[in-house]
């Protein structure tokens, strides 16, 4: 099963965003285990500036808004 | 071009709702119906050519450039790409991390986040189209003033003392580390990708702004009606001195962003307010916000962020007075 870190220091976008890719991964039947991660030194440690910002598996593939429709299917494949 | 607002305002207000200008309802109704047409129409064209021109610009380019540069032009680098780059306030803790880790002094990196609420486009716009251009320039050049010197301030009394601890090793570790600029690609766009984030852009900030249009112009035409023509010039209009900190402290607790303000300076300035007072009044309204503080105690002692608080005041206090005393002569 992936995890999926959404970082953000909770604003409205990074909530949108989980909510997002927990549907996109229910229509396409995936198991998928979305956090959302809101302490500060831990999005530092990501080095991610912009959020929400999104991990797979330890590796930042998105940051700076909430991620296209295409974008989530593709990491979650 | 902007009789079109005007026609349209009196076309609604007289032929369609039947109500005279010269009453306080009618003349409150048009001036609402006048600069919410006329701003939302500027707002949706000027935040799209806008996006347009600056969809590569964010804040991992801001953080590569500033790391490394010497203190003095530092300052007024970080107010001006305070002013430029967009980002959404509720990121302002990783952006203070991210610039943080990246070496950059404390000081500097205020005089980012301080510019950033005070000088955008949107503000910009509004500005010019409601108070000129005279006054728009004033705005630009105050605003920047109080992060450049803000920051200056701040690392002067050396702030980085009273940082979290993990931000304060995460600062110091940066300062150790050579400049590496990180991967942080700079990618050129296409048009089409270009037009996608515009468009987004646009829908996004007009999203969030319209709002507080419709509450900032309501507020203008209340006082534009309703306030009898010449109490606030004959009560405040002397620029009396206790005037000013009064409106930096009225400011505190109304939060409000850039949009929904300055419509409330039109009508402020309009009734004869002085500029000073307006300014101060407004500034401290946008810049000087508890929810945005409490979020910065994340990674700032209760110290720093009151010292923080108070050079914002006092800057807002010093500029109301300064641009009181000046009025004459500008």
């Amino acid at each position: 099963m992936k995890e999926i870190k959404v970082l953000g220091t909770g604003c409205a976008k990074c909530t949108k965003t989980v909510e997002l890719i927990v549907k996109i991964a229910k229509e396409l039947n995936i198991d998928v285990n979305v956090i959302k991660e809101t302490n500060p030194e831990v999005i530092m440690g990501y080095g991610v500036m912009s959020t929400p910002a999104v991990i797979i598996d330890e590796v930042n593939v998105h940051s700076g808004s909430i991620p296209y429709r295409e974008a989530v299917e593709s990491w979650l494949k | 071009m902007f009789e079109w607002f005007t026609d349209f305002a009196t076309w609604l207000v007289v032929d369609v709702f039947g109500l005279s200008k010269a009453t306080k309802l009618g003349d409150a109704l048009h001036f609402f119906i006048e600069d919410t047409t006329k701003i939302f129409f500027l707002l949706l064209i000027m935040i799209y050519v806008i996006a347009l021109l600056r969809a590569s610009m964010n804040v991992e380019r801001v953080r590569d450039y500033l790391a490394g540069k010497n203190k003095g032009i530092g300052y007024l680098l970080g107010a001006g790409f305070g002013a430029i780059t967009p980002f959404c306030s509720c990121s302002s803790i990783p952006v203070f991390l991210g610039f943080t880790s990246a070496g950059i002094p404390v000081g500097i990196t205020m005089s980012f986040l301080i510019t950033s609420p005070l000088i955008n486009e949107v503000a910009v716009l509004l500005l010019v189209s409601l108070l000129g251009w005279k006054f728009t320039v004033l705005y630009l050049v105050v605003g920047m003033l109080v992060g450049i010197l803000g920051g200056f301030f701040l690392d002067a009394i050396k702030a980085e003392r009273w940082l979290q601890s993990f931000a304060a090793k995460a600062l110091e570790k940066g300062q150790q580390t050579a400049i590496s600029t990180q991967n942080s690609q700079v990618s050129r766009l296409s048009f089409k990708e270009r037009h996608r984030f515009a468009k987004e852009e646009m829908l996004e900030i007009f999203g969030r702004v319209w709002k507080w249009v419709i509450i900032g112009v309501g507020l203008g035409a209340a006082l534009h009606g309703f306030v009898p023509e010449g109490w606030i010039k004959e009560h405040l209009g002397n620029g009396q001195w206790w005037s000013v900190p009064s409106a930096v402290l009225l400011g505190i607790p109304l939060y409000s962003n850039a949009t929904g303000v300055i419509p409330v300076m039109e009508s402020l300035i309009k009734q004869g307010l002085p500029i000073g007072t307006t300014l101060a009044f407004c500034m401290s309204t946008v810049a000087a916000s508890f929810p945005e503080f409490i979020l910065l105690k994340q990674v700032m002692q209760w110290r720093l962020l009151a010292i923080l608080f108070s050079v914002l005041l006092v800057a807002f206090t010093l500029i109301g007075w300064v641009f009181n005393l000046l009025t004459p002569f500008i």
